[in-house]
């Protein structure tokens, strides 16, 4: 899977899962603000990373995650390091 | 204090309808909602025969997070409730500034909490049951969903009375209202329909087995009966005191009138004609009428031999001589379980709006106890002023509700 097609994935199940208008994803954009994550969202976002990318997030990864790119390039990091270990 | 407590909206979704309009019609036509779900006999169930319930489409309508957390049966008990609140006039913005209260019937949530555990066991990781399975799984799952939806600030708490729950929730409703505790509260009954839920009931032996004819197999008081259909959905009604409805210029369908309520103190799921008669006489006491005042009876009656021998027996020994119309919806319906207090009272209550009796379709031959009722097999012309309603379930709960045409 490669890296614009990550991108796409996630894109596409916040739309679906959170409901979130497409136009408003932007990569600077603040994650939380723009979904309105709660901390029950978190827990339905570990749900839908590990169902769609294989692997399971931490709470603490959680942390350094502000923007839709911190987003896509974590995603993106667990990919790889999955395919590596493979 | 004793507060009279009026009736002043009404909803449902069941196999007979998604509305009151669709309801009303099946009711009239005698319409049964029984069919088969092949699953069930994949699952090993002695009987596939069950109510036909549709499920509700609710995104668009609600948003995420408030339907993440319903359960099967809540998503009918949301359908149910918003028709209900509909009809009683009660907007958002109103029931944001009053005190309405919520007191509901459930006994299960046995998909939520089964599929639940399948993905810890598959997963070894609870945090993959995602957020809102633990408001799914609680048995409260209607009560903590709908009052966080509606916003509501009165009494909030789930009625766990096996299959009289539904209808305890309008008895405890109506107490509370007419003792001047509360002013409005939501009632009524859930119950959730699929393989999870009644394997342990089918397990009893205590389903129809007549899988040849869906149709014919759901039939209270006949001779040939053997056993009860699983159904379910929803049905909500708004309960207020008179006075509130007045004021608010709410719609006012009928009155409660009576409560009564017993336990039979025996058997864990035989009936009991002794906890039955005091059911009945305490709701006919607490209403102060005769029961020859009373129009009709919409009985328990769930079509199993013993179940509905007793029954017959008790309203015999409380209505001898009154030749009270009696009819069982549960012929068309099913058994709606922890719904069907609640359900029961609704369809009455259309009854009563619409003067007809609904017929106890597959009626043909009565048993040595129906034979002495004046069991009701087609639909009747009947001007309906006052009804009975009986809901009884295992540990030997009984409960029954005296409703009255406000004139």
């Amino acid at each position: 899977m490669t890296h614009e097609e990550i991108i796409g994935k996630i894109n596409e199940f916040l739309v679906e899962e959170f409901e979130v208008d497409a136009a408003k994803i932007q990569p600077y954009a603040n994650l939380r603000e723009t979904l309105e994550l709660d901390s029950l969202d978190y827990v339905d976002l570990v749900v839908i990373i590990e169902s769609n990318f294989g692997f399971k997030v931490v709470a603490e990864d959680f942390i350094d995650i502000q923007t839709f790119q911190n987003f896509y390039d974590y995603v993106n990091r667990k990919v790889e390091e999955k395919k590596a270990s493979v | 204090m004793n507060n009279r407590v009026v009736i002043t909206g009404m909803g449902i979704w069941s196999c007979l309808g998604n509305n009151l309009d669709e309801v009303k019609e099946s009711l009239y036509n005698g319409k049964s909602g029984i069919g088969m779900d092949a699953e069930r006999k994949l699952w090993g169930y002695r009987s596939g025969l069950t109510g036909i319930v549709e499920k509700p489409q609710l995104k668009g309508i609600l948003d995420r997070r408030a339907r993440i957390g319903l359960s099967e049966e809540a998503e009918y008990a949301y359908m149910a409730t918003l028709e209900a609140m509909k009809n009683a006039k009660m907007e958002m913005d109103w029931v944001e500034k009053n005190e309405v209260g919520i007191l509901y019937g459930n006994d299960s949530s046995a998909k939520a909490v089964s599929e639940a555990i399948d993905t810890i066991r598959l997963k070894k990781d609870t945090t993959l049951l995602g957020s809102g399975s633990i408001f799914q799984s609680m048995n409260c799952t209607v009560t903590m969903n709908l009052s966080t939806i509606f916003k509501l600030k009165g009494i909030n708490f789930t009625i766990s009375a096996a299959c009289a729950s539904g209808s305890h929730s309008i008895g405890l409703g109506y107490l509370m209202i007419k003792w001047g505790l509360q002013k409005h509260i939501i009632c009524g009954g859930a119950q959730e329909v699929n393989p999870f839920a009644f394997g342990s009931f089918d397990g009893l032996s205590a389903f129809s087995i007549r899988e040849s004819e869906p149709k014919k197999a759901s039939r209270p008081f006949d001779k040939s009966r053997d056993g009860l259909i699983p159904s379910g959905g929803a049905a909500t009604l708004i309960l207020e005191s008179y006075e509130s409805a007045i004021e608010r210029g709410a719609p006012i369908l009928a009155e409660v009138v009576g409560y009564g309520f017993s336990s039979n103190g025996e058997h864990i799921s035989n009936s009991n004609v002794d906890g039955q008669i005091r059911s009945l006489n305490m709701a006919l006491n607490d209403a102060n009428i005769k029961p020859k005042e009373v129009d009709y009876i919409n009985a328990h009656a769930t079509s199993t031999p013993g179940g509905d021998y007793t029954e017959a027996q008790a309203i015999d020994s409380v209505f001898s001589g009154c030749n009270t119309m009696v009819s069982s919806t549960k012929s068309m319906t099913g058994h709606e379980c922890w719904m069907a207090g609640a359900s029961e009272i609704v369809y009455s209550t259309l009854m009563m709006q619409n003067s007809f009796v609904a017929p106890n379709i597959n009626f043909e031959e009565g048993d040595e106890a129906s034979s002495k009722l004046n069991i009701i097999n087609k639909t009747t012309e009947k001007n309906i002023d006052v009804f009975l309603s009986n809901s009884f379930g295992f540990g030997g709960t009984n409960s029954s509700l005296i409703i009255k045409k406000i004139k």
